[in-house]
């Protein structure tokens, strides 16, 4: 069972989460063509070691945030807020440590 | 190829069984084939095995990186059944029952089909509603499906609980359904492909592909560069790696699926049962454990290993309809990776590049799927045209919007 | 009548010889003492035959003491039903139990499947692979089935109660034998919170039975010691009889805690989910068996069980051992055996020279020694008669014994760690598989980590079968597998260590292997000419030891594994006759009377004909505030939004992003800048999320925030002609006249008593229709308020089915029936409103794409049957006959309409909007009936009556 770093009240259960998919997703507007639509809506990176996704607190703050996870280990190598930067794999184990320890 | 049967059985257990051979060949790799597949689970196997027997191409490797079967093939709750609500999914999958009904005795080894009915419940006056819609489409669709009332059910069910938390109001069954032993079906193909000419090669990944302009010339390995005019890729839960290799994204989320089964005990549940509202899928096996199904953890994953919320959830749904299972134990619990599509329909057929094929997104129901899959794939290999079959089933139906939801149409969960 | 406890020793031991517990097996009743287990219990009354094995029936004893046991599996009642599958090694022994065997018919020493074990070369793995095709598997399949299985399905009601119970430690220590003890006062005495996990009834693992020196002193004092400073210490939590079951991701364990599962109809099992910081793992080693014929015979034992029956319960398993031995650690045990005064006679070494000191310790206790000795056979019958072994000079010897004690080295108790995630390395010198490497924050002590001994001090010789022709050597006792299994599947080419297990079934029994992987990769290693490291090892998964399926499940059962909502007039509308219904999770009147259909057609006339009163309390209720709130909404309504003007209500529908109508239902416009949106009942909480989805993920920038307010709002819906005298009536209504309060306006006030209102005039039955919010502790009054005031107008009540057959008669949509996952805005006529929408909304990209806009899409209309009659939702529109019949479409809602005499309904039809007018067959389980395809509203349809 996952235990997440919320951002805004600490670590709580995968119980307390709603998983939100890939993080990072631009939404283009609608004069895209049918083939930039269908990859925005559609396609997904997926791949197999670092992950970037968003989850929703929905039974504690009610807040998204993003969460950088290793979908091999499960392990959660970084969170952070929504809008904040997105962390480069190099830091990424680095400079969320602090939020994490 | 050693023909398998009873008399042979007995005369060679007369001489210690010392003079079988091996079902299947420990190949090396060519330098060339005409047609190399990725991933050595049921619908690689089963490809390679029609294009030998069906399609006249026995130039064939199938390249596994680890044992055949390893994957999804291995670790599925083995549910073959063809009651889908759209047409051109329900002539997909009856072909494929069709050719499990045939199986056995085309392959010569015993896959254990027990066709012994797939009951589906329904748990409200609007289900039902569902159901009748869906038994209805099934059999326009040409497929066998009956109603069956709470006293039907119980008759065939005795340990369901109609009066659970959601009581049970009537259900249908697909008297077709049945079950296969999944081990059985990989290396019953594996034999036939060998003794049809096909190279399976085992303990070889495929680090990359070899492109030349868009069109694939070859796949680097483990093992070393392999040259092949044309390539298929059926690597359920890596298909997106796969696909990420030749340039090209999908549509897929990859997914822990869990199933578990009880410590084995007499025979008290003959069918299968499956609750769509309450996300519960329960039969027996032979051994005698009690074998259920769970829903997917909710996050992408690769570990085939799964969590705890599931199979609490799991747990809980199968004891409300089967309150006497209580006292049974657990046993053991497992998991593979499931390749989601939006919506919950494969993707087979051609991909952006040329000579290479996709036989991917068969999410939490591609086990039932093997022969036909196999039988489709090998055609649109051999022809670079989708076989009829398939031709919905391509990844351009994302774009235009053609999606085949057969989840959302019929609440039937794959 | 009681049998002697022939085999029980005068005294030692640490069972309390003062209290006899009398039990029951197959039958007949025995005595044991308190502190003995089911296994102890049946060693000390001679009983030596305890099962049948799984495929080929044979006689089998107890192997092990502990939860490594593949033949004890027993079924035990001790008050809560037979319970099949008891490890009579971890059972305590309880006054009044009752055991049985689970096999063997017509009796477990009488068994007629002995005939499988006379034919055994027909039944080698995979036999039915080659066989039993013919005429198919079928035919065969019911005898396979009633062959498998070890044990019953409980008969009769579980009463144990399961609880489920979460904590967090520092420390989660596994296994309090030597090892885990330290550990865990190590990390209490730093002040760690520390959780101590035993699966045994006791705490000290071998030192129950082994009086080895612990920190230079006596163990049993040390033991002592230890657990009382533990017992002391406030951060020390002690489980015992409680198993970690399982290894989860994020250092998440669970146990089962079995402490209170032996109290008959009082009984309780708990099931652990424990966040820990740090994990220790001090699970032990297993012995392993070796390989030769018969080592599946009764008296067979493991060299350390052994031990631990004498040692610990004063039993001794033979009155003539023999130990086969390929390790010093297996000597020990046997010299420990013989001094505390079992009869060991002899020792049988494969190894050539072992250590001079052991050979001198045994002669000085008149023990017989061969070392360099091939172990070939035991011979016996239903027990071990002798064994059968070739010396160094290779002769064949025979020693007459009747137990066998063997010890085959030990294997770490690794499944924890694998499951964790942690990776096993083989070592060459242990001659098993040690922890290797964990991502996990888990450290592993003691003999799991391959500790066994002092340095040199084990020596374990290479292990390997017996050089026997006969398949005769089991290596999975569980489930019969024999070397020659081994063999078959690797001459057929079975020879990953995967395809091995699947093909021979070796290991995939209840033991998950703990006896038998070793020994099994072992004999694959042999014959392929690969070394173990190469071989490789089964991953394990949960759970270490099978818990009990209740026990995961906890209090999830009846109403607890889904509660229902209760509307805040539940216990009102009980009292006025309602009969509820599940609808989206709540519990809602469905109707009011006894009579189903006569009710609803009831009901829903007098809606139409006077008034009647619904509660509408579950709809869906959002209040969205803030400068940017109509901006926002104006981005997830395929309506346009910002045009609305305060005061007023509109119906809109919301799409997913992939254009799929998702929800429908009014909003109203409070003020400028705040909102109430009205959801569907079943989501309204799913509505909510998508709202703050959006707004925290795609556009943080506008200034809005939400508020769901469903549960703090009671609805009365009142509907009918003369529902505005009706609610008129009540002391500080608004002016309800039309040049007032016109259709689709929204007001609030305060009633005389002082309770706030919301009033909507909307309408989803057709006619004059109101729905009055008021705080939910103000429900049943104001019901009964309204109820009272309405009598003079003869006011009824209606349920969701009769609201069902009102919106159905006017065509309304309702989403989910009238919808489905395909379903876009074009195919539920909102063509138009598409077409007039400007700028961007959620979904709106999607309904350009050739697809969405296909002209032959299914379309929602209605339909009339032709020739009276009556259909049912779910049915299908079908067009050509025979073999080209195919379904168009189908119908979604099908009712019979009490004010119109007649059924009607709406479908979903390819072409419908083109179609009016045109006669279609309607098919429902082989019957067939005509219809005519119209509009989908059929009645009213000016809509004049709720305007009124």
């Amino acid at each position: 069972m996952l235990q997440i770093p919320c951002p805004y009240c600490g670590t709580r259960d995968e119980a307390e989460f709603h998983f939100g998919g890939e993080a990072h997703i631009t939404r283009p507007g609608p004069e895209v063509s049918d083939e930039e639509w269908s990859d925005y809506l559609f396609n997904r990176e997926n791949p197999k070691g670092t992950h970037f996704e968003r989850w929703c607190h929905n039974f504690g703050c009610g807040q998204w945030f993003n969460v950088a996870r290793d979908t091999v280990t499960h392990e959660i190598d970084a969170v952070y807020r929504m809008g904040e930067r997105k962390p480069t794999p190099e830091n990424v184990l680095t400079e969320n440590k602090r939020r994490l320890a | 190829m050693q023909r398998y049967s009873f008399l042979r059985h007995v005369g060679h257990a007369l001489r210690g069984h010392r003079h079988w051979q091996p079902a299947w060949q420990t190949a090396e790799p060519k330098k060339q084939y005409d047609v190399v597949i990725i991933g050595g689970g049921g619908h690689g196997l089963a490809t390679a095995y029609y294009l030998a027997t069906r399609y006249g191409i026995k130039n064939v490797a199938v390249l596994e990186k680890g044992y055949i079967g390893g994957g999804n093939t291995g670790r599925n709750t083995q549910v073959v059944r063809s009651n889908y609500f759209f047409p051109e999914s329900a002539a997909f999958f009856d072909h494929s029952l069709t050719l499990f009904e045939t199986l056995s005795k085309e392959l010569n080894f015993n896959l254990m089909f027990s066709q012994c009915g797939h009951i589906v419940l329904a748990h409200s006056e609007h289900e039902l509603e569902q159901q009748r819609r869906t038994v209805n489409s099934i059999r326009l669709n040409g497929v066998d499906a009956e109603h069956l009332s709470p006293q039907q059910l119980k008759k065939r069910v005795p340990l369901l609980n109609l009066d659970a938390r959601f009581p049970v109001l009537g259900g249908f069954v697909q008297p077709r359904g049945g079950c296969i032993r999944h081990d059985a079906l990989v290396w019953g193909l594996a034999r036939a492909a060998d003794s049809a000419g096909v190279d399976i090669i085992q303990n070889c990944e495929v680090t990359g592909l070899q492109l030349q302009g868009d069109k694939v010339v070859g796949v680097d390995t483990s093992l070393g560069g392999i040259a092949a005019d044309r390539a298929a890729i059926a690597v359920a839960g890596h298909t997106s790696e796969l696909a990420r290799m030749a340039g090209f994204r999908v549509p897929i989320t990859s997914m822990a699926l869990q199933a578990l089964v009880t410590e084995p005990v007499k025979p008290i549940i003959s069918t299968m049962v499956i609750s769509p509202t309450i996300h519960m899928y329960i039969s027996q096996t032979d051994h005698g454990e009690v074998l259920l199904g769970a829903g997917a953890d909710v996050y992408n994953s690769y570990a085939q290993r799964g969590g705890i919320p599931a199979i609490e959830e799991t747990v809980a749904a199968a004891l409300e309809l089967f309150p006497s299972l209580s006292r049974l134990r657990l046993m053991r619990q497992w998991s593979g990776t499931t390749d989601i599509t939006p919506d919950t329909t494969p993707i087979m057929g051609k991909t952006p590049v040329q000579n290479l094929y996709l036989s991917g997104g068969w999410g939490t129901g591609g086990f039932k799927a093997i022969p036909a899959g196999g039988d489709t794939m090998a055609y649109t290999i051999a022809n670079d045209e989708s076989h009829p079959l398939i031709a919905k089933f391509g990844l351009e139906r994302f774009t235009i919007g053609a999606l085949i939801d057969e989840g959302a149409a019929s609440g039937v969960s794959h | 009548m009681s049998h002697a406890q022939t085999f029980r020793r005068p005294q030692g031991g640490r069972i309390d010889r003062s209290n006899a517990i009398n039990f029951r097996f197959n039958g007949k009743t025995y005595q044991g003492y308190a502190g003995d287990t089911l296994a102890s219990a049946l060693l000390a009354n001679g009983v030596r035959v305890v099962s049948r094995s799984f495929k080929f029936h044979r006689p089998r004893g107890i192997l092990s003491a502990g939860v490594e046991e593949p033949n004890a599996l027993l079924g035990v009642d001790v008050g809560n039903g037979m319970i099949p599958v008891v490890r009579a090694t971890l059972m305590p022994l309880i006054e009044g139990l009752n055991a049985e065997s689970q096999s063997g018919f017509p009796s477990l020493n009488f068994d007629l499947g002995r005939i499988l074990d006379l034919t055994r070369p027909l039944w080698p793995a995979g036999f039915y692979n080659k066989s039993f095709k013919w005429p198919s598997w079928h035919t065969f399949e019911w005898a396979i089935r009633r062959a498998a299985g070890l044990g019953r399905l409980p008969a009769g009601t579980d009463t144990t109660q399961y609880r489920h119970l979460n904590t967090h430690c520092d420390v989660l220590v596994v296994g309090a034998g030597p090892s885990g003890l330290k550990a865990a006062l190590d990390a209490a005495r730093r002040g760690d919170d520390v959780l101590l996990v035993e699966q045994d009834v006791e705490a000290g693992g071998s030192l129950l039975f082994d009086s080895m020196g612990i920190d230079s002193g006596p163990s049993d004092k040390w033991l002592t010691a230890t657990l009382a400073e533990l017992a002391g210490m406030d951060n020390v939590r002690i489980l015992l009889c409680a198993t970690v079951a399982g290894y989860f991701d994020h250092n998440v364990l669970t146990i089962h805690d079995r402490s209170a599962a032996h109290r008959g109809s009082n009984a309780v099992e708990t099931f652990w989910k424990v966040r820990a910081g740090n994990v220790v793992l001090a699970t032990g080693a297993i012995e392993q068996p070796l390989m030769f014929g018969n080592n599946d015979l009764p008296g067979v034992m493991l060299a350390g069980a052994m031990h631990q029956y004498a040692s610990r319960y004063g039993v001794d398993c033979g009155q003539r051992i023999v130990g086969i031995i390929n390790n010093d650690v297996g000597w020990r045990t046997m010299l420990a055996m013989a001094d505390t005064g079992s009869p060991v006679s002899a020792i049988i070494d494969v190894r050539e020279d072992p250590e001079d000191g052991l050979l001198q310790a045994a002669k000085t206790r008149n023990i017989a020694t061969h070392t360099g000795a091939t172990p070939l056979l035991a011979r016996g019958s239903s027990a071990v008669k002798a064994f059968r072994f070739a010396s160094k000079s290779g002769d064949t010897q025979e020693i007459q014994c009747d137990a066998i004690a063997m010890s085959g080295g030990l294997n770490p108790t690794a499944h924890l760690y694998s499951q964790a995630g942690g990776r096993l390395r083989y070592d060459e010198p242990l001659a098993c598989f040690v922890p290797q490497e964990c991502r996990q924050r888990v450290r592993v002590i003691g003999a799991a980590n391959g500790e066994f001994a002092a340095a040199n001090a084990y020596n374990i010789a290479k292990r390997q079968s017996a050089p026997l022709k006969s398949n005769a050597q089991w290596v999975d006792y569980l489930h019969d597998v024999t070397v020659s299994d081994i063999e078959l599947a690797v001459r057929e080419n079975y020879t990953s260590v995967e395809h091995l297990k699947r093909y021979t079934t070796t290991g995939m029994a209840v033991d998950q292997g703990k006896t038998s992987n070793l020994n099994a990769m072992t004999v694959l290693g042999q014959l392929t000419e690969r070394a173990l490291a190469e071989v490789g090892t089964t991953t394990f998964r949960p759970q270490f030891m099978p818990v009990t399926m209740g026990a995961i499940a906890g209090n999830r059962r009846g109403d607890f594994y889904a509660p229902p909502r209760l509307l805040a007039a539940h216990d009102w509308h009980r009292a006025n006759g309602a009969v509820f219904d599940d609808y989206g999770g709540w519990k809602r009147p469905a109707f009011y009377g006894k009579d189903r259909a006569a009710s609803i057609a009831a009901e829903a006339r007098k809606v139409r004909e006077s008034a009647a009163l619904f509660d509408g309390s579950p709809l869906g209720k959002i209040e969205v505030k803030g400068p940017d709130a109509a901006e926002f909404l104006n981005r997830m309504y395929v309506n346009t939004v910002p045009t609305l003007k305060p005061g007023k209500v509109r119906y809109g529908l919301m799409l997913t992003e992939n254009g799929i109508v998702m929800d429908d239902g009014v909003f109203v416009r409070l003020a400028e800048d705040h909102f109430l949106v009205n959801t569907t009942s079943g989501n309204a909480d799913r509505i909510a999320g998508w709202f703050e989805e959006w707004h925290q993920c795609e556009w943080p920038e506008l200034e809005v925030i939400f508020s769901p307010v469903t549960a703090h709002w009671s609805v009365a819906t009142v509907a009918g002609p003369n529902s505005r005298a009706i609610l008129a009536a009540l002391p500080g209504m608004i002016d309800l006249t039309t040049g007032a309060f016109p259709h689709m306006s929204f007001a609030s006030g305060e009633f005389a008593d002082g309770t706030p209102y919301r009033l909507q005039r909307v309408s989803f039955s057709g006619e004059l229709s109101y729905e009055l919010s008021v705080p939910a502790n103000r429900t049943a009054a104001t019901f009964q308020r309204i109820w009272d005031e309405g009598q003079v107008h003869g006011i009824g009540l209606f349920g969701i089915e009769a609201l069902m057959v009102l919106r159905t008669e006017k065509g309304f949509l309702h989403v989910g029936v009238d919808t489905d996952g395909t379903t876009n805005p074009f195919d539920v006529g909102f063509g138009g409103i598409v077409a007039n929408k400007k700028g961007d909304y959620v979904g709106a990209r999607s309904l350009q794409r050739a697809h969405d806009q296909s002209a032959d899409r299914r379309q929602l209309v209605g339909f009339e049957l032709v020739n009276g009659g009556s259909v049912l939702a779910g049915a299908h529109f079908v067009v050509r006959c025979g073999k080209d019949r195919r379904s168009e479409g189908f119908v979604t809602s099908a009712v019979f309409s009490p004010i119109l005499g007649k059924t009607i309904g709406l479908g979903l039809i390819e072409r419908g909007f083109d179609r009016k007018g045109e006669a279609v067959q309607i098919h429902d389980n082989n019957t067939q009936i005509t219809a005519t395809l119209v509009g989908p509203c059929f009645f009213d349809p000016d809509g004049e009556r709720m305007r009124a």
